[in-house]
């Protein structure tokens, strides 16, 4: 069956095609013929305020439910607003298709109106993207487009389409079958490799699973679950893996890294195996590379062959996908343990009871003070209400770290946020996005005042749809973390971290017709909260914290993560 | 140390770019690069030389297999390879040293392209060195003007390519129907 269709129609046939139900985006001139055939297409459109955070929402859609987000925006400053969220996509490997109008092929390197390289721009902000110039390439790429975003290594992907491929007309035949002959995907992992990592876990007496972000993007959370507790090894998840396994699970030991706690950093350090799960050795995880894990064999699993060896070698690489590989190493594990026995392993033994010390000793804990609110505080009563089940997105800096430390998250894709990119005003379009997907969960936008006030427009989003997302602008009044490494690192030199003339939060919010409110008494603070979620609608609660808390404990650029400065006072193993 | 990259890619729009991308944004300048259709008027054979530490170089040539386009990245420098070059020269040369000229090209295996009373016109294949040389040595005689191809390298292994199969569709069949989209 084939019909004579508009390149726009096409276009949003092959998205229906692959189960695309909604898209986050903005029209512009070059876009108004898709945006025509989209007006009876049963595909939901949702409008945002800035095309920047239609990329965030198409992130905060994919983050929360594992299926590709797509973005749409007109061409030149449509296009060029979505590169921080294409870039952002791309270091946390998050899947989405971004669309962009291109201007007629005529005119492409006229300079013309709204003309922008967007093909030429995108290049290094995406994992692969497309300039569409002929309306038979269309049906084909989109799918490309989507396979590529999902597969593998997740990543984002743009296609550019040029005004005269919307509005051309070609018979459509759907198109059943790609060909990337160059695109080569790992999952399976190598057998005798996975043979040898079982037994080096087996051998190790200070073994430690190092579960990153390709646990939840691989939905290997169960798999992973199964083999911590066949071997009972204690378990780090890194920033981006947070949820992959549940912070409630015993052999949960919290995240490490700069701001990460001390007996996840201990362990790290003291481990004779770390077993690197779809991780990427981030610096903020490492520290000092040189002295990372000093004493540790690597086994590194990922799907990337790209990130094995890439910032630490690995003595025992194995690239494939978690979903498999994390079975055949339990199923290895046992078959070794069949022909062996379980002998006793005493020198487990007293690696468990170290790691338990060390979680005793420092453990994280929420500070209170009856004067004012610690941000700990916000922190510990927003994770008293999620029972770590509720959705949590964050921006980046202080509050970010807190709301990972504190809060618990029990499940994969509750816990999101930017991470590798740090990019502010993530956390309220990611929000809309994630809420979207999940219209009946609990959605906590978790922000500072800082990139609070980066994606105000999309107060005006929330409202429009109904979105209930609750806002928490953790509101210190400062650019929280630039202000601690001023006061640390640059003899308390505070320049330009001051902010000043927040909008009174009920007023901001009444404008866009819900509820605000400010809370500075910590007495108070349980029941603002519980206003907030009882609230039939998006509500913004500004919660006045100790403006100069910093966040602990902290490994100092360029330390090793064994020398954290745990605490405003005694800095006590830095030298 | 200069590397020598070879890569089969898609002979596409933006394929080149995706290849220098890497190279530039990791701050890293091109030696020289050259790019030709091969029997496959789909594909392309490109050669990169370029000047990057070792550990860098396997990082490289895995991101360079990680792009779309690109079939097979090959890392030459360290394997059985042959590299050759192409320098087209002219020399400005009084009459004197006209046969001496003539003489030295002969040595090098240089073909004369065109003589006129201004001098030659040479064109002179070889190894990047021995180039180097010819050139060292023409400039003795007069002024000259060159332009070089930049390398081109063969691998004497024999590589396996392995390219991906062509995907089916079938989830995607599947949630069409589920949509009710046609």
């Amino acid at each position: 069956m084939s019909e004579l269709m508009s390149g726009a129609k096409i276009l949003l046939e092959c998205l229906g095609r692959e189960g695309v139900e909604v898209i986050f985006g903005y029209p512009g001139g070059v876009t108004l013929p898709f945006y025509d055939a989209l007006y009876d297409n049963p595909i939901r459109h949702v409008l945002v305020r800035h095309e920047q955070n239609a990329a965030f929402a198409a992130q905060g859609y994919a983050r929360s439910t594992g299926k590709v987000g797509v973005c749409c925006a007109t061409s030149g400053p449509g296009a060029t607003n979505l590169v921080t969220g294409l870039v952002d996509a791309m270091m946390d490997s998050i899947p989405i298709v971004a669309l962009t109008g291109q201007v007629s092929t005529k005119l492409i390197g006229t300079d013309a109106f709204q003309e922008a390289d967007t093909f030429g721009i995108t290049r290094s902000a995406t994992k692969h993207n497309y300039l569409v110039k002929n309306i038979k390439d269309l049906p084909a790429v989109i799918h490309e487009a989507f396979y590529i975003a999902a597969s593998g290594r997740p990543g984002p992907v743009l296609v550019d389409v040029t005004k005269d491929v919307f509005m051309g007309n070609a018979y459509h035949e759907p198109v059943n079958a790609i060909h990337l002959p160059g695109y080569k995907v790992y999952t399976e992992g190598h057998t005798g490799q996975i043979r040898r990592a079982a037994q080096m876990m087996l051998e190790a007496e200070r073994p430690l699973v190092y579960a990153g972000g390709g646990v939840v993007l691989g939905n290997a959370h169960e798999e992973l679950r199964a083999l911590v507790e066949l071997l009972d090894v204690p378990t780090v998840c890194t920033l981006m893996g947070l949820g992959g396994l549940p912070s409630e699970h015993p052999n949960f030991i919290s995240m490490p890294g700069m701001h990460g706690s001390y007996a996840a950093n201990m362990a790290m350090s003291g481990a004779d195996l770390l077993i690197a799960l779809g991780v990427r050795f981030d610096d903020r995880v490492t520290g000092r590379l040189a002295a990372f894990a000093p004493h540790a064999k690597i086994i590194h699993v990922d799907i990337d062959p790209a990130e094995i060896s890439k910032n630490r070698n690995a003595d025992l690489p194995i690239v494939g996908d978690l979903k498999n590989v994390l079975p055949k190493l339990c199923a290895s594990v046992q078959e070794i343990r069949s022909d062996t026995g379980s002998p006793e392993r005493p020198a487990i033994k007293r690696w468990w009871k170290q790691v338990r010390d060390w979680k005793v000793e420092h453990p994280l804990e929420p500070v209170f003070s009856t004067s004012e609110i610690k941000p700990q505080h916000l922190m510990a009563e927003i994770d008293r209400i999620s029972q770590g089940k509720a959705i949590v997105t964050t921006d980046v800096g202080q509050h970010q770290m807190w709301a990972a430390q504190l809060i618990r998250y029990n499940a994969p894709r509750l816990w999101i946020n930017s991470g590798g990119l740090g990019s502010m005003g993530f956390g309220l379009p990611s929000a809309i996005g994630a809420q979207f997907a999940n219209p009946d969960q609990l959605v906590f936008s978790i922000v500072g005042d800082g990139g609070f006030q980066m994606s105000l427009p999309e107060l005006a989003t929330l409202m429009n749809y109904g979105l209930p997302v609750k806002i928490i602008v953790m509101n210190n009044g400062y650019l929280g973390m630039v202000r601690q490494w001023q006061e640390l690192f640059y003899n308390n030199r505070l320049c330009s971290v001051t902010l000043d003339s927040f909008p009174e939060p009920a007023q901001l919010a009444g404008a866009y017709g819900f509820k605000g409110r400010t809370v500075e008494q910590p007495a108070e603070l349980a029941d603002a909260l519980r206003e907030a979620i009882e609230y039939n609608g998006p509500y913004l609660l500004n919660v006045r914290v100790t403006p100069t808390e910093n966040v602990y404990p902290m490994v100092p650029a360029g330390g090793a993560i064994n020398e954290m400065v745990l605490g405003p006072v005694q800095p006590t193993s830095v030298a | 140390m200069l590397q020598i990259i070879s890569l089969l890619m898609e002979n596409k729009a933006g394929a080149l770019m995706r290849v220098t991308g890497l190279l530039t944004a990791r701050g890293y300048n091109i030696d020289s690069l050259t790019v030709a259709r091969t029997l496959d008027p789909a594909l392309s054979r490109m050669t990169i030389a370029v000047e990057i530490e070792s550990h860098g170089r396997r990082q490289l040539i895995k991101q360079m297999n990680k792009l779309i386009n690109v079939l097979q990245a090959t890392d030459l420098t360290d394997g059985p390879s042959v590299t050759r070059e192409i320098v087209l020269m002219r020399v400005r040369a009084v009459q004197d040293v006209r046969t001496a000229i003539l003489k030295e090209a002969e040595i090098f295996g240089a073909r004369i392209l065109e003589s006129s009373i201004d001098g030659f016109a040479l064109e002179a294949t070889g190894d990047i060195e021995r180039l180097d040389e010819l050139i060292n040595i023409m400039r003795t005689y007069g002024d000259i003007e060159v332009t070089r191809s930049g390398a081109v390298a063969v691998s004497l292994e024999a590589k396996k390519l392995r390219l991906s199969p062509p995907i089916y569709r079938s989830e995607a069949v599947v949630s069409e129907d589920k949509n009710g989209v046609v």
